[in-house]
């Protein structure tokens, strides 16, 4: 049984320091692509969340099955296919019991199949040998961490939007990674807050 | 020669070859594809592995996607896609892990995120399901190849000014003093987005 203790160190380190985002640079494809306004960014981080932990947290016994019957190189594809099915349950759950969700997500929830994280955090349980309460508390700090990097950047693109004169090059896409990088640069300070490094 | 050139336009094969790399280049165009790779790419070695990586499962999973494109009913087609992608993206993690076991440590799960780069599933959405194997296989050769380009010389920047080497090569002297800041990810994101202007304004191709 793994103390309180750990997982809130492991919460935090996955939600700050280690930011999956801004740390390990995952998730890049929609964090740029959706980012343009505060709106669509917290509808993405809310299904990201939703999504990530469910989907550890069903990798997880698969995982330990897969490593019982002797058959874990196929741990990628088991994973892919685990992930896609759960996103298709989730949509037509959604879609029957909790419409006016499930026209907020809109297009998000079926794009989140390909977002590196999902995929990312269910590969690095399998790294770091964590147990199940462990995982699930890694996914959801990771996912969270992501939610908070993707409103925070396009909080500051929906200002900069408006207030300034960028060099043509510079607009769109570009200017979002030199924000990026000042953001990675200011959560470099969170470094000392945890004694645990999640992503050794 | 020049009329060799000249020629050469009218080849659906080198239009192919030539939009993969430069006009649609994949992370300076349509900024696909860097998620897995960014945090990698600090060292030349790595950043070759994984656009070898890329570039092979791409080929691979667009060729044999072109090959069966007439039996995948449209309904069921990303899930085929994912996984003759995740079969491609195993066999190259087996091939990695065997010939070069501690580069295969370094990229550790990274490996494992090729599937989900955003140009294999793209060229196979966008290219292998409409064409014959032979283009579908140029087509993700190409832009297999211009990422690999773009992540090479980020690299190269990245480890020269990061350790004073290139390729395990110390290059600049003893006195040195490493930039730390370009092995992790803030100077990955500034290095990229000095790339993607810079190629932007070569290539005129802005966004409004």
């Amino acid at each position: 049984m793994v103390s309180i203790t750990v997982l809130f160190e492991i919460f935090i380190a996955s939600l700050l320091p280690f930011n999956i985002a801004l740390a390990s640079i995952l998730g890049m494809c929609p964090l740029i692509a959706i980012s343009t306004n505060v709106t669509n960014a917290k509808g993405m981080g809310l299904a990201v969340v939703l999504v990530t932990t469910l989907t550890a947290a069903i990798n997880w016994p698969i995982y330990e099955f897969l490593k019982w019957s002797g058959t874990d190189t196929l741990d990628l594809l088991v994973f892919m296919i685990t992930i896609a099915a759960s996103v298709q349950f989730l949509e037509l759950a959604m879609q029957k019991f909790l419409p006016s969700l499930y026209t907020a997500f809109g297009i998000y929830l079926p794009l989140i199949t390909v977002n590196c994280i999902v995929l990312a955090v269910s590969l690095f349980f399998v790294n770091y040998d964590y147990g199940f309460l462990e995982t699930v508390v890694f996914a959801l700090g990771s996912s969270l961490g992501w939610a908070f990097a993707i409103v925070l950047l396009s909080g500051i693109r929906e200002k900069l939007s408006v207030i300034a004169d960028l060099p043509r090059g510079l607009k769109g896409k570009a200017i979002a990674f030199v924000l990026l990088g000042i953001l990675a640069l200011a959560f470099i300070g969170f470094s000392g807050i945890a004694r645990v490094d999640p992503i050794q | 020669m020049k009329k060799f050139l000249i020629r050469l336009n009218y080849q659906k094969w080198y239009n192919v070859l030539r939009d993969g790399i430069a006009r649609n280049n994949p992370i300076v165009v349509t900024v696909l594809g860097i998620c897995s790779s960014l945090a990698v790419a600090n060292m030349v070695e790595n950043a070759i592995a994984m656009g070898i990586g890329v570039t092979l499962v791409t080929m691979l999973s667009s060729a044999f996607i072109a090959l069966i494109r007439n039996l995948i009913p449209s309904q069921v087609r990303m899930v085929t896609y994912m996984v003759v992608i995740s079969t491609f993206t195993i066999v190259f993690e087996m091939f990695l892990k065997a010939l070069t076991p501690d580069i295969a440590e370094r990229l550790g799960a990274y490996v494992g995120l090729i599937i989900t780069n955003c140009i294999v599933m793209g060229r196979a959405e966008a290219f292998a399901v409409k064409n014959p194997v032979r283009y579908s296989t140029i087509d993700a050769f190409a832009s297999g190849m211009g990422y690999t380009f773009v992540l090479i010389m980020m690299s190269l920047i990245r480890e020269l000014l990061s350790n004073g080497s290139i390729l395990n090569f110390q290059f600049l002297g003893e006195n040195w003093i490493n930039w730390t800041i370009f092995a992790i990810a803030p100077g990955g994101f500034f290095i990229i987005s000095l790339f993607i202007w810079g190629l932007r304004v070569w290539l005129k191709y802005y966004e409004e």
